[in-house]
C-alpha cells in the first residue's frame, strides 16, 4: 500500500508557510517566485458553488491574506449567488468585483468561471458529486484550487480524482482540501507526537460523527425533481455520498492522517430507522464500520444522524505505550501530554487553510492535499458500500467499482429517487 | 385575572391536544393557580411543567432588596469594569433554581413539543410565531453528554428565544435575567467576592471551576445551593444575561436606580455572561465578575452567515431563566432582534 502521506508538507513546512504568509501580506519581493499568475500575486477568486459553504470559504480567504479579491461567481441558481454576493458584499464589498458578466447560473456555470481568464483560484464548494468533473476542469485550465470534502462520491469520480491529482502535480498547481483539521493547530501539535511514536505502535483507533439531524427543505410548488434534489443535496447519494462520506470523513481522515495509510477493508452496517419520509431522500440515518488497516489495525468508526441520541463528535487513538484523545489534544500513558489552550487563540482553521494555500503559491511551493482527501474520501464511501450491500469491501473493490452515481446527463427535467439500500439484497457493480 | 384566564386557556388546550384525562386535567390547572401571585409575600417557589411535555423545572422566589452593584476596589481579581459600585434597587422575581438543562432546552430546540402526527385540532399559532434553532452541522452537546448537563454553545438569541417560547407554552412571562438581577440573586445578601465568603479555597464546595471540573461541565445542582437556594451561581457554566455589555455601564447608574438594564440591540455581540465557568480560575466566578460574549465563539462555523443559533467555540457557556413578579415598563414585549442579517 502506497504511503499517502509522505509527500504531504510536514508540520514545520506548515509553520514555515505559515511564517512566510505573515510576511508575504506585504512582500511584495516574493512576487517573482510566484510562478501562477502572470506578474501579479493577487489572488482572484472564482466560485463554484455559491450556498453558506462557498460564501464562508471565500470570506475564510479574505480573511487568510492581503490582495485577495473574488472575480467570478458561478451557481445552478441565481439567488443563491445574489445571497452570496449581498452577505460577503456586507463587510468585503472592496473586495468583490463581479460584473454581471461573471455571474454563471446553471449546470455549466463552472466552465465559465473556470475560464473566466481574471480567475487563478478556484474555490470548490458545491455538493460533492459534482467534485471530480469540476477539480479535472479546473486543474486542466491550469488553476490553482481550494476544493471543499469530500471529492467525490463513488469509485468512478475517485479514479478522476486521482488522475487529475497526478495532472496538478505535473504542472505545479497548489490545492488545499477541506479537510481543516490538518490546519488546526491542536490536531498538529498532537499530530506530531504521534508520529513522534508518543503512543508507540498504533494498534487501534475509534472515531465517530453522532450527532442529531439536519435540515431540510420543503419542496416548493413548482420545483422539479432535480430542482428540489440540489437543495436538499444532503439527501441523495449521487450528490452528498450519505452522510459517512459527506460528514464523517473528516474524522475518518484524522485516523488515516495518524496512520499514514488508508484502511484496505470494510465491514459496515447501517440503515434508515428514524429519517424514515422520503423528505429526507434515500440515505441512512446511521453507520457503523469496522474499518481493517493493512498492517492488522482496526478502526472502529460510527457516525449516526438521529435526532435525541447522544452526540461525540471525536476521534481516539490506542497504542503500544499509550492513548490520544486526538479531538481534545491529549496524551495519557508512557509520555502524558495535553495541548496548554486558552480560550479563543487557536487560530481560525477555515482561514489557515487559505493561508496555507495563499502562501504555498506565493512562495512557488505548491501544497497538494488532493491524494489524502481523495483516500479519505474513498475510505468512507468504501464503508457505505459495506453497509449498503452488507459484504466486506476491499479498497481495490471500492476504488474499481463500475458504479457511477451521478446521472450521465443534468438537466432540470425528471430524475427518479433511487431504492434505499437494503443489506443481502444491494449488489454493488 | 386576565393572566389566570390565558392561563386556563392554554392549559386547556394543552390538556386537550395531549390527551390528558379529566382527573389530570384538574390537578394541573390547580397546580397552574396556586402559582399565580399578585404580591411579594404571596411568593412561593414553584415547579414548572412544560405543558405537553414530562420537562420540570424549579423556580426560587427571589425577595426585592437594595443591593451595591459591583464589587469594591480592594477586591482581589477585579476587572476594571465592575465598578465603581452603585446601590441598586431590585423588585421581586422567581429565579430558576438550575442551570437551563439539555432535557428542558431540546424540547423546545428539536420540537419535541410538537405532535410528531397531525391532530385533528388545530395547532396553537402562538408558539408557531416563535421562531427555532435550525438544527447544528455538529454535535451541540460537544461530547459532553445532554440530559441533566446545562445547555451549551447557544447564543444570546436562542436563549431569548427559548424563553420567549416558553412564555407562550406556560402563559408565564419568562426572560433572562438582567445583570444586576444576576448579581443580587448570585450574592444572595452577601457582600463578598463569592456568596460564602471571600476565601476562595472554599469554591469547589459551592461550584465547578479549572481546579475541579476535570475539564467538563457537570450536571446541574451537584453542588451546594446558595443561601436563597440557587445552584451552580458559581462555576460550571457561565451564563447569559439579558443586558448588552459596556465596560462602562457602572458609571452611567445614579444611586439608587430601580432595575438598571442595557437592553441589547440587534448586534450579535457583545452581550454579558455572569458566574464564571467549569473553565475559569476562581477569579472569574466572583459574584461581581463580568464576562461577555465575542465573534471568535461561532470561530469554528463555517458557513456564512454563521448560525444565529449555535456556537461553535463557547462550550462555557449556558443560561438560567427568571420570571418577574411585575415586568418593568422597559422590558415590556421585548424580544431578540438579531436576524441572519444582523452585524456582528
Amino acid at each position: 500500500m502506497e504511503n499517502s502521506n509522505d509527500k504531504n508538507p510536514s508540520r514545520r513546512d506548515f509553520l514555515k508557510t505559515s511564517a512566510v504568509a505573515i510576511g508575504a501580506t506585504v512582500a511584495t519581493n516574493l512576487i517573482n517566485n510566484a510562478a501562477y499568475a502572470a506578474g501579479s500575486d493577487e489572488i482572484r477568486i472564482g466560485l463554484i458553488g455559491c450556498g453558506g459553504r462557498g460564501t464562508g470559504a471565500v470570506d475564510n480567504a479574505f480573511n487568510a491574506a492581503q490582495g485577495v479579491k473574488l472575480v467570478a461567481m458561478g451557481d445552478a441558481f441565481k439567488d443563491r449567488i445574489e445571497s452570496c454576493k449581498a452577505e460577503l458584499g456586507k463587510k468585503n464589498a472592496d473586495k468583490i468585483n463581479v460584473p454581471n458578466d461573471r455571474m454563471f447560473v446553471g449546470f455549466d456555470a463552472y466552465e465559465k468561471v473556470i475560464n473566466t481568464k481574471e480567475v487563478n483560484y478556484i474555490i470548490l464548494a458545491t455538493p460533492p458529486g459534482f467534485r471530480p468533473t469540476h477539480l479535472k476542469a479546473a486543474v486542466a485550465a491550469g488553476k490553482n484550487i481550494f476544493t471543499e470534502k469530500p471529492v467525490a462520491v463513488d469509485g468512478p469520480g475517485i479514479r478522476s480524482v486521482l488522475e487529475t491529482y497526478e495532472q496538478a502535480k505535473a504542472k505545479g498547481l497548489a490545492i488545499a482540501a477541506g479537510t481543516q483539521r490538518r490546519h488546526q493547530t491542536g490536531y498538529l501539535e498532537t499530530m506530531k507526537l504521534i508520529h513522534d511514536g508518543a503512543i508507540g505502535e498504533i494498534v487501534a483507533a475509534r472515531c465517530y460523527w453522532n450527532q442529531g439531524g439536519l435540515w431540510k427543505k420543503d419542496r416548493q410548488p413548482g420545483w422539479s425533481d432535480m430542482e428540489w434534489q440540489l437543495r436538499n443535496w444532503l439527501y441523495f447519494t449521487w450528490l452528498s455520498g450519505d452522510h459517512i462520506v459527506e460528514q464523517h470523513v473528516h474524522n475518518i481522515d484524522v485516523v488515516n492522517w495518524a496512520m499514514q495509510a488508508h484502511p484496505v477493508s470494510a465491514t459496515g452496517m447501517g440503515g434508515r430507522q428514524s429519517r424514515t419520509s422520503p423528505d429526507y431522500g434515500h440515505i441512512f440515518d446511521h453507520f457503523a464500520i469496522d474499518y481493517e488497516y493493512e498492517n492488522g489495525m482496526h478502526l472502529m468508526s460510527m457516525c449516526r444522524q438521529v435526532v435525541g441520541a447522544d452526540g461525540n463528535v471525536s476521534e481516539a487513538l490506542v497504542g503500544t505505550k499509550g492513548k490520544c484523545q486526538v479531538n481534545r489534544y491529549q496524551i495519557t500513558g508512557a509520555n502524558p501530554w495535553r495541548m496548554e489552550r486558552k480560550q479563543g487563540d487557536d487560530p481560525d482553521p477555515y482561514v489557515k487553510e487559505h493561508t496555507d494555500l495563499i502562501a504555498s503559491i506565493r512562495t512557488a511551493k505548491p501544497i497538494n492535499e488532493l491524494k489524502n482527501v481523495a483516500e479519505s474520501t474513498l475510505s468512507a464511501i468504501m464503508g457505505r458500500m459495506s453497509a449498503y450491500t452488507g459484504k466486506v469491501v476491499t479498497w481495490e473493490k471500492a476504488l474499481n467499482s463500475q458504479e457511477s452515481l451521478v446521472p450521465a446527463k443534468l438537466d432540470w427535467g425528471p430524475i427518479a429517487v433511487p431504492a434505499i439500500a437494503i443489506p443481502g439484497q444491494t449488489v454493488l457493480s | 385575572m386576565k393572566q389566570i384566564r390565558l392561563v386556563l386557556i392554554i392549559s386547556l388546550f394543552f390538556a386537550l391536544v395531549s390527551g390528558l384525562n379529566a382527573g389530570n386535567f384538574r390537578q394541573s390547572f390547580a397546580a397552574v393557580e396556586a402559582q399565580v401571585s399578585t404580591k411579594p409575600s404571596d411568593m412561593k417557589p414553584y415547579t414548572e411543567t412544560v405543558p405537553g411535555n414530562r420537562v420540570k423545572f424549579d423556580m426560587v422566589a427571589i425577595p426585592g432588596g437594595t443591593f451595591q452593584l459591583g464589587s469594591p476596589a480592594s477586591e482581589t481579581g477585579r476587572g476594571a469594569d465592575e465598578g465603581q459600585q452603585v446601590e441598586v434597587k431590585i423588585q421581586p422575581f422567581w429565579m430558576g433554581a438550575m442551570e437551563v438543562t439539555w432535557d428542558e432546552y431540546d424540547v423546545f430546540a428539536f420540537s419535541q413539543d410538537i405532535p410528531k402526527k397531525p391532530t385533528p385540532e388545530p395547532q396553537p399559532t402562538a408558539s408557531d410565531a416563535v421562531t427555532r434553532p435550525t438544527p447544528p452541522y455538529a454535535d451541540e452537546s460537544f461530547g459532553y453528554g445532554k440530559g441533566r448537563q446545562p445547555a451549551i454553545s447557544i447564543t444570546h438569541h436562542a436563549a431569548m428565544e427559548y424563553c420567549r417560547w416558553l412564555t407562550e407554552k406556560t402563559g408565564k412571562l419568562y426572560r433572562l435575567p438582567t445583570e444586576a438581577e444576576w448579581e443580587y440573586a448570585c450574592r444572595a445578601g452577601s457582600k463578598t467576592a463569592y456568596a460564602f465568603g471571600d476565601d476562595a479555597k472554599k469554591l469547589a464546595e459551592y461550584g465547578w471551576f479549572a481546579d475541579n471540573s476535570e475539564g467538563a461541565p457537570h450536571p446541574v445542582g451537584k453542588k451546594k445551593a446558595n443561601p436563597w437556594g440557587l445552584y451552580d451561581m458559581h462555576g460550571n457554566v457561565a451564563e447569559w444575561c439579558l443586558d448588552a455589555y459596556a465596560k462602562d455601564f457602572y458609571s452611567t447608574l445614579k444611586a439608587g436606580v430601580v432595575e438598571p438594564v442595557l437592553v441589547p440591540t440587534e448586534r450579535r455581540y457583545p452581550n454579558v455572561v455572569r458566574g464564571g465557568s467549569w473553565d475559569d480560575d476562581a477569579d472569574k466566578l466572583r459574584s461581581a465578575a463580568r464576562q461577555y460574549s465575542k465573534k471568535e465563539w461561532s470561530k469554528r462555523d463555517p458557513q456564512r452567515p454563521q448560525s444565529i443559533w449555535w456556537h461553535t467555540d463557547a462550550l462555557t457557556i449556558g443560561f438560567r431563566i427568571v420570571h418577574p413578579l411585575d415586568e418593568q415598563e422597559i422590558l415590556k414585549g421585548l424580544k431578540s432582534k438579531v436576524t441572519r442579517q444582523s452585524p456582528d
